[in-house]
């Protein structure tokens, strides 16, 4: 198993690579500089900042010094919060958007393997069509739509939910979780149903059955395990979608997490900024489907047992 | 190479026609009710887009400043924006826009993923190893992320975002490809028509790809609606299409804005591209329904 | 007193295309100590019969219509789903047909096998544990106590059936359903399962129902014997009066559809060989890692014109690998083979394409050998056009020609393969395979996956055809029934080396090898085959 989790991990490092090289050369490449939109500063001035900021060096050894200083932990200062740096910023949004994402995914997988268990268990009938026109309707309302319909709804409408902010006012992360989490609920449920559909047609649940097994013990202790599988390989990439999505959420719902400072530092050209959010988010994300996969492949009895028994 | 279905001889003209795979498959699909709704209400979609600029009684640009933004009346269907534009021609103009972003970026994903994963497939060995770790690579890299970058480095440019959703997707289709033909090739009527001495040309046409297209066709329906979802998020962020032009994510990011006053602004767009995404969803997973009974529920 | 007295079972299935009687009328007595075997095509209800018993049908479509089912004094068709749980795996188990995939992967043996035991008795972990492991040991399991924590994927295929074994006796049931359970094994392995489950039944006084496609695999074992056709029994009695005295015309053809005679030897005289195998070595994997699979390892054979080769051996023998191998469909890592004195493992596809018109193979499974989006015309026409044996004119008299040389109604002709039986396809296999007029034929275990009845017809229509047109084949089975009816000469295969070979005649009086003789030894119902042959 450790040959296993060690070579996986040694495959990650060159993408990790891959994602710092280009977001760095991307940044750069753009046409104007992140101070292009400041009210009109004097060339000296203009040049003690980019000295202070080292973009007066050629670029590659702009590439190489932040190389070097990524490798120590220090992602730079922020070019348009001047007196902060990256680190600062990064660590400041980071709570507040991982705890938007947990709930957000306790949403996902709650909602949606259960409705997708459910749904299996009777298909073809109302127990199975309720459920999955509902996940159908979670995939097309992406979370920007979904988003402004249930403020539109629950906050000005009805009025019994707030609309923005986070940990400001009583149940204000209800909305923003349930928008972010909704989609991916959706796609889980779908998973889900069609993990066990085939699962409770294979040979071993009949078995089960004959052993004389109430039908609960045979879904429950034989067939999950194996009807779930997809749903945690899904995982992986579910994660990159929170996280992507949380831009529009915190957006929506005024939230000051990391996502909106990534989508504000995009549009501001702050360069340390978003070098270091990308590459920090990217690396989250690497690692998490790095997770996703150990675990899948963990629950697999006939993975675990090559892996560990390999000469 | 031979042409073998070739307008039937005589000898087995009075013969009962067989009932092909295909054939069959429209049977099923018929008979599914939630499918059929889906097809109708794309095919509505597709035709009053395509017709819009000679049916749409307002112009997409014209405006009215007096007017301001009024709810739905029976002037203006759908109600007006802000600049006293009718909203049925914005919206109806967004939809061109969007679901020929759905198309095109999806026929770019088509052709490169299905090139890519029939070549790995159907050479499999080293080839294949080779060209399915460019893949997993790929496919370990977070694109969302790189995308945001580069329409925001870039911006501006259809032809990128284009090829830039393109990019994502083409990865998935490639390893359903990838797979489809791999499984078909170990097929023992392909190792049948080696045996014949037919060319690989002749095999892969005749025998594999016809056998593979079903998924393929599935698959490519069912990535229309999230390349539409892709587009409408990036110009949601404003890093997607770009005014004068609009999409119906770019309406929705306008409607938002004022959603409070001007509820019908946000709830029109919304509607059409939820509408749409359920039918193209339904319509697609019919499809696939009715081309792999083994996948069917009963 | 009976153990299991069932009397005019109905079950109907409701589908949406009407109702199919699977099983109409069907009355038995299992009796304890003794076998009742099922014998039945696919399709005759033989499984939902016995699967009804337990309520282990879906019902929805199905639907037990009439009938009662005496079982320690209660009917089993009318209990509740909690009091059937309750016989389910305690008074009747069940062992099912395909041991891959009956267990479940994600669990431990041990787990899976305990289940029963504190299901039923409320027994505790330990001490199931433990009764667990005993009879993992009665059924020869070696190393037992470790293999309780083994996964199901560590074990072969006959391993993992006695732990199904283990598994429905645990809880010292009255009756157990053994539903095929021998059909996706080997033929040795096949015989060590058969003499296990009789050992346990003698043992444990338990009564059996052995249900089965195959005559000969329960003539040594059954005692008393129910044919099954479209959901009745058309015939019931005991083993004796079934095997020497059967009065229903489809019994007679069951029986007739065993081969059991040899064929006769043609005229011997110089018979040139057409194809030479030196030394054919067939590996896969990575030879640099070790991890190579030696399916075809240093052999070395003949065959003559005219000659039906039979090459015989079990799942791994490297059988199938050889046929391949000389159709060129894999490559050899050495060896050679020469086709008509000529060379042909270097040629390379050009050089081989006017060669394959005249070498051709037939497939073991009808429902993956015909691309399934071509009719049976085009399927035909193909290998025609491809050689230009005829032109365009001429396509529709030669097809036809072929439809009516393999059997095949000439209003077949615009059909898709998925409209056809699993014996008609390979009728129109083998059409394809005939069609260009080759000297040579590999049938790789063409009659497999057919049921015993046409399992007959398609070993005549190849005999005729090989008669007719003169052909040369390699007929590769594992069945050695089969092979004795249509060979001329027998090759053995184990492990990818070649055992023993020499005249069919020979090789089933006067085995050689260990290995021959122990294959010859597990032929299920050898009573039945006449013929003067030695086993021991």
């Amino acid at each position: 198993m450790w040959r296993f989790i060690g070579l996986r991990t040694l495959q990650a490092i060159p993408v990790i690579f891959i994602v710092i090289s280009v977001t760095f050369f991307l940044v750069r490449a753009a046409p104007g500089g992140p101070f292009d939109d400041e009210k009109a500063v004097s060339p000296q001035v203009r040049a003690a900042l980019e000295a202070q900021y080292r973009l007066d060096l050629p670029m590659h050894e702009q590439y190489l010094t932040y190389l070097s200083d990524l490798l120590q932990g220090d992602l730079g200062p922020s070019f348009n919060y001047p007196g902060r740096s990256v680190n600062e910023l990064i660590f400041q949004g980071l709570p507040i958007t991982a705890e938007l994402g947990f709930y957000a995914l306790l949403v996902a997988v709650g909602i949606g393997v259960l409705a997708g268990v459910i749904a299996s268990l009777r298909p073809n009938t109302a127990q199975d069509y309720v459920p999955m026109s509902l996940a159908m309707v979670g995939i097309c309302m992406p979370s920007f739509l979904l988003g402004p319909m249930l403020v539109l709804i629950f906050g000005i409408w009805l009025d019994w939910l707030p609309v923005s902010g986070w940990g400001n006012s009583q149940g204000d992360k209800i909305l923003p979780s349930i928008t972010l989490g909704a989609m991916y609920a959706a796609y889980i449920a779908r998973l889900s149903r069609s993990g066990m559909l085939e699962v409770m047609s294979q040979d071993y649940l009949r078995t089960a059955r004959a052993k004389g097994l109430p039908e609960r013990v045979v879904v429950v202790k034989h067939a999950l395990r194996a009807g779930l599988l997809p749903v945690v390989s899904y995982l992986g990439p579910a994660f990159a979608g929170l996280l992507s999505g949380s831009f529009v959420v915190e957006t929506i719902f005024q939230i000051p997490g990391l996502g909106r400072f990534y989508v504000q530092a995009a549009f501001n050209r702050d360069y340390t900024m978003i070098l270091g959010t990308t590459t920090f988010l990217a690396t989250l994300i690497v690692v998490f489907n790095l997770l996703s996969d150990f675990v899948a492949a963990w629950l697999n009895p006939r993975l675990r047992y090559q892996f560990s028994n390999k000469q | 190479m031979t042409e073998v279905n070739a307008p039937v001889p005589r000898l087995t003209e009075a013969m009962p026609k067989g009932v092909s795979l295909w054939q069959d498959a429209w049977v099923r699909l018929r008979k599914n009710k939630l499918a059929m709704a889906g097809l109708g209400i794309l095919l509505l979609v597709i035709v009053l887009c395509i017709l819009a600029p000679w049916i749409m009684p307002y112009g997409y640009e014209e405006q009215d400043l007096a007017l301001g933004a009024t709810p739905p009346s029976s002037a203006h269907w759908l109600g007006t924006d802000t600049f006293g534009r009718d909203m049925l021609t914005r919206v109806v103009y967004g939809g061109r826009v969007s679901l020929a972003v759905g198309i095109i970026a999806t026929a770019v994903a088509l052709l490169v993923g299905v090139t890519y994963g029939a070549c790995a497939g159907y050479l499999g060995g080293r080839v294949d190893a080779v060209m399915m770790r460019l893949v997993d690579i790929f496919y370990a890299l977070p694109f969302m992320i790189f995308i945001i970058l580069l329409m925001v480095v870039f911006g501006r440019n259809l032809l990128l975002l284009f090829l830039a959703i393109g990019a994502v997707e083409w990865l998935t289709m490639a390893r359903i490809v990838r797979g489809q033909v791999q499984s078909v090739r170990q097929q023992e009527y392909v190792e049948a028509a080696i045996s014949l001495g037919l060319s690989p040309a002749t095999i892969i046409f005749k025998h594999v790809i016809p056998n593979v297209l079903g998924p393929i066709i599935v698959y490519a329906t069912l990535t229309i609606p999230q390349v539409m979802l892709l587009e409408a998020f990036l110009s949601f962020l404003g890093l997607g299409i770009q005014p004068p032009m609009s999409s119906w994510g770019l309406l929705i990011s306008y409607g938002v804005e004022t959603m409070e006053e001007y509820p019908w602004l946000l709830i029109y767009p919304g509607l059409a591209l939820a509408l749409t995404l359920f039918a193209l969803n339904f319509f697609g997973d019919g499809l696939r329904d009715a081309l792999d009974p083994k996948a069917s529920k009963d | 007193m009976a153990l299991l007295t069932v009397d005019n079972l109905t079950v109907y299935f409701h589908t949406r295309n009407g109702v199919v009687p699977a099983v109409d009328g069907v009355s038995f007595e299992v009796n304890n100590g003794e076998t009742l075997a099922i014998i039945g095509e696919s399709g005759s209800g033989k499984s939902v019969a016995c699967y009804s018993l337990l309520g282990l049908i879906p019902r929805p479509p199905g639907r037990i219509e009439a009938g009662t089912a005496l079982f320690e004094g209660k009917d089993l068709l009318q209990l509740s789903e909690a009091r059937l749980r309750r016989v389910r795996g305690k008074g009747i188990s069940i062992i099912f047909q395909d041991p891959m995939t009956s267990l479940n992967p994600f669990l431990k043996i041990g787990d899976q096998l305990i289940e029963p035991l504190r299901l039923h008795f409320d027994m505790e972990r330990r001490e199931a544990w433990s009764k667990a492991t005993a009879i993992l040991e009665e059924v020869g399991i070696p190393n037992a106590a470790r293999r309780m924590n083994a996964w199901p994927f560590e074990f072969s295929g006959g391993m993992r059936q006695r732990v199904m074994i283990a598994m429905a006796l645990i809880t010292e049931p009255e009756i157990i359903i053994a539903d095929e359970p021998t059909t996706a094994l080997d033929v040795t392995v096949q015989a060590q399962i058969l003499k296990l489950i009789k050992e346990l039944q003698v043992r444990r006084n338990i009564g059996v129902v052995f249900i089965s496609h195959d005559l000969s695999v329960v003539a040594d074992i059954a005692d008393n014997i129910a044919v099954m056709q479209n959901g009745v029994f058309v015939e019931q009695g005991s083993r004796d009066q079934i095997f020497k005295s059967a009065t229903h015309p489809y019994t007679q053809k069951l029986l007739a559809a065993v081969p059991d005679s040899e064929k006769q030897p043609s005229v011997p005289g110089a018979r040139t060989p057409m194809v030479e195998i030196e030394k054919l070595k067939v590996w896969f994997g990575d030879s640099r890692r070790g991890e190579e699979v030696r399916a075809v390892d240093d052999v070395s054979l003949t065959i003559k014109q005219g000659e039906i080769l039979g090459l015989v051996g079990e799942s791994g023998s490297g059988k199938s690998t050889l046929g391949r191998a000389i159709l060129r469909l894999v490559n050899p890592v050495a060896g050679t083979i020469a086709f008509e004195g000529r060379a042909i493992e270097g040629l390379n596809a050009r050089e081989l394409k006017p060669l394959r018109r005249h070498m051709q193979m037939i497939f073991q499974d009808p429902y993956a050998s015909l691309n399934p989006r071509m009719t049976v015309y085009d399927t035909l026409a193909e290998p025609l056009l491809l050689h230009k044996i005829v032109n365009r004119k001429g396509l529709d008299v030669e097809v036809f020609a072929l439809m009516d040389s393999v059997g095949l109604a000439r209003d077949a002709v615009l059909r898709y393969p998925h409209e056809f039986s699993g014996g008609q396809r390979q009728r129109i296999a083998i059409g394809r395979a005939i069609a260009t007029k080759p000297r040579f034929i590999v049938a790789d275990e063409p009659v497999s996956a057919l049921d015993v009845t046409i399992q007959a017809q398609i070993l005549n229509l190849l005999l005729e055809l090989v008669d007719r047109f003169d052909l040369t084949m390699l007929f590769v089975s594992h069945d050695l029934a089969v092979v004795r009816y249509l060979s001329d000469r027998i090759v053995v295969m184990k492990e990818g080396q070649l055992v023993e070979s020499g005249s069919a005649h020979d090789i089933f009086t006067n085995p050689q090898q260990p290995y021959t003789r122990a294959l010859l030894k597990a032929i299920p119902g050898k009573s039945l085959l006449s013929g003067n042959l030695s086993f021991e």
